[in-house]
């Protein structure tokens, strides 16, 4: 057994073609970002070393700030929203008839593509016949805004369509998360005469914690490199009120063909990914986990 | 790294009768989920409305109001008009080979990586792990200067290529779970009956797996009929392009025309609503367990 399952040349053909797939895709790819920071560069033409200019320049450049505000604003907004999440499931994990159907319709929009969502909602939010302004006008507002068109209004607008797409995502975690909880542990406090606002919060809650810091990270994380939906509803606009760093990246690179200082952001995007993911982390560590089992 | 849930949930639990505030507060309790539900799928509603209406019926209907006659004629049009089928069938291929791929290549991982002993085994499947955190973005002007280098862009290989290696770690976690779990005995049978280790990874292991496979398969094809940044990047003819980026140029081109906007977009989505429809126990169990701890 040990000398067939231990055959070099049988692993070798079994793992290198996917290792060596995501060394070429996704590992060399993350080192040459770094490296092409440190060049000026049009994307074809030569490259010229200009050592760490790119980088200070990312630094000094209040237009990437502003943009990394959005981001920032953009995954408190996603961290927030998790508690709203988080009530749904607790709701739909207590004895609800039809729970696994509404968690399923619930999953619908998540499963769409952003260019659908995101073309969807231009017309949701459409000034004279989107649904959103129709509904106002029928309520009585005579001027309901061009919501998209508004630097004030522009990161909320987009905000609600992110929600619409996740929201079935994160109530899925959490409903599959407080079904693990054992019923022993319910029926105990039942008898005890803790009432459903105890058993969910000194109970489900902290037995949950591990997952619900899981979702914290995913949701932070994924607001900070969000990009397909912004790019199609507003491209960054009006006048970079709803530009987010991959979208600033995006545009740097691909429309400046400044590429030397496109992949400088994308670096400091990976890294305020993984010093952000780091952070949650240790913030939100205890020291003792809760077992149930 | 730790799937946070396979999955799998305990059967529905009904409610039981109570008093009559109980039932009040059960009631309350319904409203929220049928209003959240609501919400989720009314803009979608909304969307198949209007992809029935002509202008003048955007305008001055209401904006849920079914048309006097529902113009199917938006969808004849687009799909002939608009390169909407090539855009369709270049989505359906793509995404096919991605898949059967990424697949493939994950259960080859996590076969060697739950079942055989080498030096290293640690290390590989902790790249793939990390793999799991890496922003596209943050590769994107490599892979683009790359791609070109090869000759490779507006190639669907370049696609393809970053699909399979951006998807190997998310199929290699749902598939870990899996093969863990996975009784041994059948496998020791099969090697002390002289079975070599591609006979049995082909003829035993895969088709013990194969509803895992179904679930990771179905999580695989919707990443990428979704997926837009690849193909926008690398990808500049029609004649290669797919669903995603094909509409969103289209619709670009025909700003004004509701219906055709509306009935391009349902084309867009519906092979996801109708394996949805169909698969959509999977689904949920793929996606619950895909949730990383990252």
């Amino acid at each position: 057994m040990d000398k067939v399952m231990s055959n070099k040349y049988v692993i070798a053909l079994y793992v290198l073609p996917a290792l060596l797939l995501i060394l070429a895709i996704i590992y060399v790819p993350i080192v040459l970002t770094g490296y092409y920071g440190l060049t000026e560069w049009n994307g074809i033409g030569a490259m010229k070393f200009t050592g760490f200019d790119n980088y200070a320049r990312v630094l000094q450049d209040n237009a990437f700030w502003q943009s990394a505000g959005h981001s920032l604003l953009l995954a408190v907004f996603s961290a927030v929203s998790l508690f709203g999440y988080l009530l749904v499931a607790l709701v739909l994990s207590g004895k609800v008839k039809g729970a696994n159907t509404f968690r399923k319709i619930y999953l619908i929009p998540m499963l769409l593509s952003s260019v659908a969502i995101a073309q969807l909602w231009l017309k949701v939010y459409h000034p004279t016949n989107g649904v959103l302004n129709s509904f106002l006008e029928s309520l009585g507002f005579s001027n309901p805004p061009a919501w998209l068109a508004e630097t004030s209004l522009v990161l909320g607008a987009l905000f609600i369509p992110i929600l619409w797409q996740y929201a079935g995502f994160y109530i899925l975690i959490y409903y599959a998360a407080l079904k693990n909880i054992p019923a022993s542990l319910e029926e105990a406090a039942k008898i005890d005469g803790a009432n459903a606002w105890q058993i969910a919060f000194r109970i489900k809650l902290p037995l949950i914690m591990e997952v619900i810091k899981v979702t914290i990270v995913l949701a932070v994380v994924g607001s900070l490199k969000y990009f397909d939906l912004i790019y199609v509803m507003t491209d960054g606009g009006p006048n970079g009120a709803s530009e987010v760093m991959a979208s600033y990246m995006y545009h740097q690179a691909f429309r400046g063909f400044d590429f030397g200082f496109g992949s400088a952001v994308g670096f400091v995007l990976l890294l305020i990914c993984l010093i952000i993911t780091w952070i949650i982390r240790k913030l939100t560590e205890s020291k003792d986990t809760i077992q149930y089992s | 790294m730790k799937i946070v849930s396979a999955g799998r949930l305990p059967a529905e639990q009904s409610y039981e009768g109570k008093s009559g505030l109980g039932k009040i507060g059960v009631g309350l309790l319904y409203v929220v989920l049928v209003a959240v539900a609501c919400l989720q799928v009314l803009p979608l509603v909304w969307l198949f409305i209007f992809s029935l209406k002509n202008n003048q019926e955007v305008f001055n209907l209401p904006p849920f109001a079914l048309p006097p006659s529902p113009h199917w004629e938006n969808y004849a049009k687009v799909w002939t008009e608009g390169n909407i089928s090539l855009y369709f069938f270049n989505s359906v291929w793509v995404t096919v080979i991605s898949v059967v791929f990424t697949v493939l290549l994950a259960s080859f991982v996590t076969f060697a990586i739950t079942r055989m002993k080498w030096k290293g085994s640690k290390l590989v499947l902790g790249l793939f792990m990390i793999g799991l955190m890496i922003p596209i973005h943050s590769t994107l002007i490599p892979l683009f200067s790359m791609f070109l280098k090869l000759n490779l862009t507006d190639h669907p290989l370049s696609i393809i290529l970053s699909y399979i290696a951006f998807n190997l770690p998310i199929t290699i976690m749902i598939l870990l779970g899996f093969y863990y779990a996975l009784p041994r005995e059948v496998e020791e049978a099969s090697v002390i009956d002289g079975c070599s280790v591609n006979r049995m990874f082909f003829q035993i292991v895969l088709p013990m797996t194969s509803s895992v496979v179904a679930t990771t398969a179905i999580i695989n094809m919707i990443y990428n009929w979704n997926e837009f940044v690849f193909v926008n990047t690398f990808i500049s003819s029609d004649k290669f392009k797919t669903l995603t980026v094909g509409v969103q140029n289209f619709i670009g081109q025909y700003t004004t025309d509701w219906g055709a906007i509306g009935a391009t977009l349902m084309i867009s989505i519906l092979p996801i609503l109708i394996s949805f429809f169909i698969m959509s126990n999977r689904i949920v169990e793929g996606i619950a367990a895909g949730s990383v701890k990252g």
